[in-house]
């Protein structure tokens, strides 16, 4: 195996690792205001992903930042090509940090249900422009000659994309919810699950749609359709273990209902990056997109070395916090 | 405009900002480690009070430091994308190593270090707190690596066939002579600016005769604190002022205004040049000191921004080679007597602070310091915009321009829109984060959450 294939197959991993734990992350924002109008049980349902988000949130950080490192021309006709859209998940996820940490330091109710708003659209509007950027790389955009996407914003709002993007709003809210049913206690997490067996409905539907859409829309199945099927058993089988109060289960299967789609994804497009809808030619792929191969050797010595080392501590992380939260003044951590 | 200049309005716009907030987040959280150093060591009470006291401010400040953060990682690919292509081989090694390193550390670390009080035993604890510190320095560490190429080439050969950097000496890039001044330089000047804002928010306390044993015992750690940090800032700056030189003369000659070559070369105190940039139309100046302060002898000869033009002409074609001087000149000034002015006050906070007793013109002392946080920002503020003007019209020193480094693709109303958009969250994020800093750190020492 080549260096270009490693890195192609590490961008897959960061990735997979930013949609799983950002999945569950951001469901919880999209939920968090409609679960509870109560202060107390907000902040529970905020405090599950606390200490978390922000390590959480390096996962998407590494994953462009590996992207530059390996493949800098995917990372510029990328992120130059979307730049509205990416202008817009920017300005959404600044909302997002802020409000995680800034909503308790006012005791004001129209200062906090602000930063609710602000929590529950830095969620939402990052979850369904991944969503379209990923819909966009399955289906390939006007790339030219020079590596350059110039069409702008509204082509990539086309209804494929956007059906992607409603497709990963809908899986993450339900995985959030799975997150949540085995974080929260009581009635808190009851509402979680009520609301998360919608979402699920709602994502399945979705998925399966845009599962036969995809196969006549892009040749992603040549080399996705077995990740891509494992996804859908996945999928079917966190709404029965959800329905049958296994919590456990069910996370473990909206998780690997990401896990799958994300390889669906990249296995679909493998030796491919950003596929061009003009000509075969212009396509990027992990040779005419990468770094030098020193360049290469050199990132692959540092990620075997510390994305171990990451997994340990943040794993421990959660080990540490591991346990339900209370939705009780007395123990909460403002 | 167009998408050129409004490019980089935006690059400064959002990179000034987002240097509001990182320097206090290098020096506060290597302060907060000692401080609960001292805590796990003496079993002080007062020191856990301490450490949370100023881990609020800490967090409101990391906060807004870290969304802010994800623009300057993304804006290359998005606004600059030529430039990315070009520099991808060099400049996304230490952009990832810096996210696989230092953002995952520092970014973990402060979830345990906010919710691990009661989790967590107290050696834990403060682990914690040193890897969010060591953290946050790595990621300057990283990202002043991949700054330096742009400052100082080194490791590096062309692409004979794309024209392309390619790295070829990847421990070249890291110990960059320029990663070597530079880092301690930025290190230092988040200690002095930390040590500024802990003493400038103690002051106010000690004006009011508010819980003095806590906030004396503040302001005398941080005035020690600032105290080092200045002048050591100072120090290396002087050197990094010689280094530049001979590695960046003409962003040196444009920092003194400093037309012509000259032997023994003299120092400017105050200079108007005239609109062309070639000449003085009114100056004050110190034979031989400009020689002195780069040779430590009063004589050598500095060429001058005239003679420099002429070279860079001859080597890369015809063009203008002259950063903006009065920009960089004026910056140049406002580093260097803020930084003069903060090593003079950190030092009367050590000497003033060992007895408590603020009285007559100590107590204006104390008045005065509450506003002296704003030197250091100042101070930072103007060092980045000398340090990235000043290499006008390169965006590589030598190897890449500004003007062949921008997007394309990216059209000047979809740069206007995101410019417009980061100035007014980045404005009124900043004017919240100021109203809750002043808000926790002239409230209670201790606050229920």
């Amino acid at each position: 195996m080549d260096l270009n294939t490693i890195w192609f197959i590490l961008v897959t991993i960061l990735f997979i690792g930013f949609f799983f734990l950002e999945g569950f992350d951001y469901g919880v924002g999209i939920l968090m205001p409609f679960l509870s109008k109560e202060d107390n049980e907000r902040r529970a349902v905020i405090n599950t992903i606390g200490p978390h988000w922000d390590g959480n949130e390096v996962w998407m950080i590494t994953a462009g930042g590996a992207l530059f490192a390996a493949f800098p021309h995917v990372y510029a006709t990328l992120f130059s090509g979307f730049y509205l859209a990416l202008v817009l998940m920017l300005a959404a996820l600044i909302l997002r940090g802020l409000a995680f940490e800034y909503r308790s330091l006012r005791d004001d109710p129209v200062w906090r249900n602000r930063w609710d708003w602000a929590i529950f659209t830095g969620s939402l509007v990052p979850a369904l422009l991944w969503g379209v950027t990923v819909g966009n790389l399955m289906r390939g955009f006007a790339i030219d000659a020079d590596m350059n996407y110039w069409g702008g914003l509204f082509p990539l709002l086309n209804t494929y994309s956007l059906l992607a993007g409603f497709v990963f709003v809908a899986l993450f809210t339900a995985h959030g919810a799975n997150f949540l049913a085995l974080k929260l206690e009581g009635d808190l997490a009851e509402r979680a699950k009520k609301f998360g067996f919608q979402a699920w409905i709602v994502a399945t539907v979705l998925a399966v749609l845009f599962l036969i859409w995809t196969f006549f829309e892009t040749n992603i199945m040549a080399q996705g359709l077995i990740p891509a099927l494992l996804a859908a058993v996945a999928l079917l089988l966190a709404g029965w273990y959800a329905k049958s109060g296994k919590d456990g289960l069910a996370f473990i299967m909206t998780s690997l209902t990401i896990v799958f789609t994300t390889i669906m994804v990249f296995a679909g497009l493998f030796p491919r990056i950003l596929i061009s809808s003009i000509d075969a030619a212009y396509t990027l792929n992990i040779y005419n997109a990468s770094a030098s191969p020193y360049s290469l050797k050199v990132m692959t010595i540092v990620a075997a070395i510390f994305v171990p080392v990451v997994l340990v501590y943040q794993i421990w992380t959660y080990k540490v916090f591991s346990g339900r939260i209370k939705a009780d003044p007395e123990t909460l951590i403002y | 405009m167009n998408p050129l200049s409004l490019a980089r309005w935006q690059f400064a716009v959002v990179t000034i900002y987002h240097f509001f907030y990182v320097p206090l987040t290098l020096g506060l959280a290597i302060f907060i480690a000692i401080i609960e150093t001292k805590y796990v060591r003496t079993g002080d009470e007062m020191y856990k009070k301490m450490a949370k006291f100023w881990g609020k401010i800490f967090l409101i400040n990391f906060a807004i430091g870290v969304v802010t953060g994800i623009v300057q990682e993304f804006q290359f690919g998005m606004n600059w994308s030529e430039y990315s292509r070009f520099m991808g081989d060099i400049f996304g090694a230490p952009l990832a190593i810096e996210a696989l390193l230092a953002f995952y550390m520092e970014s973990t670390f402060i979830g345990l270090w906010v919710f691990g009080w009661d989790k967590l035993t107290k050696k834990q604890h403060l682990a914690a707190a040193w890897m969010v510190a060591i953290g946050s320095n790595l990621s300057a560490l990283w990202i002043l690596i991949a700054n330096s190429f742009m400052q100082n080439p080194v490791g590096y050969t062309i692409d004979p066939e794309t024209g392309r950097v390619l790295m070829s000496d990847f421990a070249a890039l890291v110990f960059n002579p320029n990663v070597m001044i530079q880092f301690p330089h930025v290190l230092t000047s988040g200690v002095a600016l930390a040590g500024f804002v802990v003493m400038a928010f103690s002051a106010w306390h000690l004006l009011r005769k508010h819980e003095v044993t806590f906030f004396l015992r503040s302001f005398r750690m941080a005035a020690f604190y600032a105290l080092v940090g200045s002048v050591l800032v100072g120090t290396i700056g002087h050197f990094q002022g010689q280094y530049l030189v001979e590695q960046q003369p003409m962003k040196m000659a444009v920092s003194e205004a400093h037309w012509n070559t000259e032997d023994p070369a003299s120092l400017s105190l105050f200079t108007i040049g005239n609109w062309e940039q070639t000449e003085d139309v009114f100056s004050i100046r110190i034979p031989a000191l400009l020689s002195f302060m780069t040779y430590n002898r009063p004589y050598g000869e500095i060429k001058g921004i005239n003679e420099l033009q002429e070279e860079f002409e001859q080597t890369y074609g015809p063009g203008d080679y002259v950063p903006p001087v009065a920009l960089n000149y004026w910056s140049f000034r406002t580093m260097i007597g803020a930084g003069g002015a903060m090593i003079l006050l950190a030092f009367l906070g050590v000497l003033w602070s060992k007895d408590g007793k603020f009285d007559g013109k100590k107590e204006l002392y104390l008045k005065a310091m509450v506003y002296a946080a704003a030197l250091p920002y100042l101070a930072v503020s103007t060092g980045w915009i000398l340090t990235e003007t000043g290499r006008w019209p390169w965006i590589v020193y030598g190897l890449q321009k500004i003007e062949d480094a921008v997007s394309p693709n990216v059209p000047a109303w979809n740069v206007a829109f995101s410019l417009a958009i980061m100035t007014v969250i980045y404005t009124i994020f900043t004017i919240v984060a100021y109203k809750l800093a002043i808000k926790y750190g002239t409230g209670e020492i201790e606050v229920s959450h």
